[in-house]
């Protein structure tokens, strides 16, 4: 970690230990982090992705204790946690509602991010790590999702793992391996909780290395400046120990509306029948996380070329640091990105409604329009090419190009100097000359 | 010359030659034994013996009634055996000469003199959901054949694909008429 330490070991116990290993220097040193003093609740995202983070494991680890990863054994052992275990339906309700928590939490984390240009230098390795973290978690809540063996889970399982057999040439072996057989069955499901287990263990890795990198340079602010001097900062703790609680205070509130008065609102209903080879439910959809990158894939009527556009999508994230030239940090002071950015955020909203309805399905009921090569304009399909069109362009296009040509607003020189020199109380000897703000 | 000890040559130059030879030569080990010790930890992933091992099935097709389809399982996944009517064959054939993605001969998915059985794995060739009977609908974009409930892809009355994103027609199974009425798959 960066910065000097100042721990002072107090007892001749302390001494010891710290000489030996400094694990009470880290902890003081961590608290003592000095953070910049105007992060607003966006930042809070962190600490209650680290919340969500913990509460899946401990709820994960106790629903293993009664769960029977077996093909015959998995559907009814689940019954047998909602009905038998002392709390079981707690437990597993809190473990089902928050998985999606943690995707509420991850995308707004996102969303954060690119809106106050967090991934820029010299925080790129930050985001990366960031990046991945998202894709284990999306394995993980796949591998979770195939768990309780209902019908949605199995045909889920079918699909994704198909998708991998659009890779020309070696796809079909490649999901035969992942499968375990000639099509999705017991072998899958024991390797998937085998997986399930695994992978938060390796997301706990990363989030570890997440915040070493993020201790690096510091956080970034909502005014995307850099940290010029101490005033600049406040020790992590008192001062978001407290926010981040008070955030994950809130959250818990919505977490337990979900968990105690609606916790089936986001499972699927076809998850209540058992796994049935032969049936495959009539409306597939995946978990509403996953729904905008499942319209991606569904918008373009080619196998591998969804394929492909599903992978680009993801990957666009990835190589956000490297595609935007815009040396101004914040979109505070980019009103052309801000308003781009705004719409792409409606963009990703509007893909996740196209994933949940039929392709063929009419947006405006009712009215039909002109056939554009395959189908009706007014169709979800035509919707999510406009949306994914969009999500491609903002990436490939719009994020290069408007950083070279847009005019920025004036930017403060300092985190303190914005708020010192404020018209309204312009106070006695401020350091920094408005003259300079332009 | 410097008065050196024996075997502490201080002033010579290491023979880089060597050095690079016992570099590579460690790591071609080293490599080696990863690639030979991770084989087995990525094999096993792969169906097991006894998964590759379910048999064959046999079943009698004479009891699909005219114009429908049973639903078997062959190596846990659908297999459709359906009893087609005059019409389903003849729009099947009408569209060997259509503009076809996957090109085939109705005549080329049934066994000579069988056209009336048709026998699909039914596994959407897109990504594996189970297509349902279409229910003969002919309307503009449907063929009278299966349409798949994931992301619509539309077959025709001989399996074969021809709307939607599937890339492929409904695979056809090895399999032989083994009396006049009974079939054996795989
Ligand atoms: C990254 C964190 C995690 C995420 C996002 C996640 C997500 C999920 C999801 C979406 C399900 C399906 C719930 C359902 O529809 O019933 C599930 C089930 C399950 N998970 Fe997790 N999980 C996580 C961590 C863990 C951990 C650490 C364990 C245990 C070691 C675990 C054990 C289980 C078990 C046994 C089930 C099946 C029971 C059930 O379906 O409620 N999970 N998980
Ligand atoms: S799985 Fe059949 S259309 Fe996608």
């Amino acid at each position: 970690m960066s910065g000097h330490s100042t721990y002072e070991p107090k007892t001749a116990v302390e001494r010891w230990i710290d000489t030996r290993l400094p694990i009470i220097r880290f902890g003081v040193d961590l608290m003592d982090f000095p953070t910049p003093k105007n992060l607003n609740y966006w930042w809070t995202f962190g600490g209650i992705l680290a919340f969500c983070l913990v509460t899946q494991i401990v709820t994960g680890v106790i629903l293993a204790m009664h769960f029977d990863p077996s093909g015959t054994g998995a559907f009814s052992s689940l019954q047998g946690i909602m009905r038998n275990v002392d709390y079981g339906w707690l437990i597993r309700y809190i473990h089902t509602t928050g998985a999606s928590m943690f995707f509420v939490a991850v995308y707004i984390h996102i969303f954060r991010g690119i809106y106050y240009g967090s991934y820029k230098a010299p925080r790129e390795l930050l985001w990366l790590i960031g990046a991945a973290i998202y894709l284990v978690m999306m394995a993980t809540a796949f591998f979770g999702y195939v768990l309780p063996w209902g019908n949605m889970s199995f045909w889920g399982a079918k699909v994704i793992t198909s998708i991998v057999g659009a890779v020309p040439v070696i796809g079909p072996s490649i999901t035969t391996w992942l499968v375990g057989g000639f099509t999705v069955d017991a072998p899958t499901l024991n390797r998937f909780f085998s997986l399930h287990y695994l992978f938060p263990f390796i997301i706990a890795a990363l989030v570890g290395l997440h915040i070493w990198a993020l201790h690096v340079p510091g956080n970034s602010n909502p005014l995307g400046v850099d940290v010029k001097s101490k005033s600049d900062t406040v020790p992590f703790h008192p001062y978001y120990t407290v926010k981040d609680g008070f955030a994950i205070a809130l959250f818990m509130i919505l977490f337990a509306v979900f968990v105690f008065y609606m916790p089936n609102a986001l499972l699927d209903t076809d998850n209540n029948i058992p796994a049935n080879p032969l049936q495959t439910p009539a409306h597939i959809v995946p978990e509403w996380y996953l729904l905008p990158y499942y319209a991606i894939l569904r918008a373009i009527p080619d196998k591998l070329s969804g394929v492909i556009a599903l992978a680009g999508a993801i990957a666009c994230i990835f190589a956000l640091p490297f595609l935007d030239t815009s040396r101004v940090r914040s979109m505070r002071y980019r009103p052309q990105a801000k308003l781009y950015f705004f719409i792409f955020v409606v963009d990703c909203l509007v893909l996740g409604f196209c994933g949940a309805h039929e392709p063929n399905e009419q947006v405006i009921p009712g009215l039909t329009t002109f056939n554009l090569l395959d189908s009706d304009l007014n169709t979800y399909v035509w919707l999510s090419r406009i949306a994914a069109a969009y999500y491609f362009v903002y990436f490939l296009v719009i994020t290069p190009i408007l950083g070279l040509r847009e005019t920025p607003l004036p930017v403060p020189e300092s985190i303190s100097s914005p708020v010192l020199s404020h018209p309204a109380a312009p106070p006695a000897g401020a350091t920094a000359s408005p003259e300079k703000k332009g | 010359m410097a008065e050196s000890v024996v075997g502490a040559h201080a002033d010579e130059a290491p023979d880089q030659d060597r050095r690079d030879f016992i570099h590579i030569a460690a790591m071609a080990a080293a490599v080696g034994g990863v690639a030979a010790v991770a084989w087995p930890l990525i094999d096993q992933m792969n169906p097991s013996a006894d998964t590759l091992a379910l048999s064959s099935i046999e079943y009698d097709v004479d009891k699909v009634p005219l114009g429908q389809q049973v639903v078997l399982l062959y190596r846990k996944q659908p297999l459709f055996v359906r009893h087609r009517t005059p019409q389903e064959i003849a729009e099947a054939v009408a569209g060997d000469h259509a503009d076809l993605r996957d090109p085939a001969t109705d005549a080329s998915r049934v066994k000579p003199g069988k056209a009336e059985w048709l026998v699909l794995i039914g596994v959407c060739t897109h990504l594996g959901c189970t297509p349902g009977f279409d229910g003969g609908n002919l309307a503009p974009g449907h063929y009278g054949g299966w349409l798949c409930p994931c992301h619509g892809s539309v077959y025709d009355t001989s399996g074969r694909i021809r709307r939607g994103p599937a890339p492929l027609n409904l695979a056809v199974p090895d399999y032989v008429f083994e009396t006049d009425t009974k079939i054996k798959v795989g």
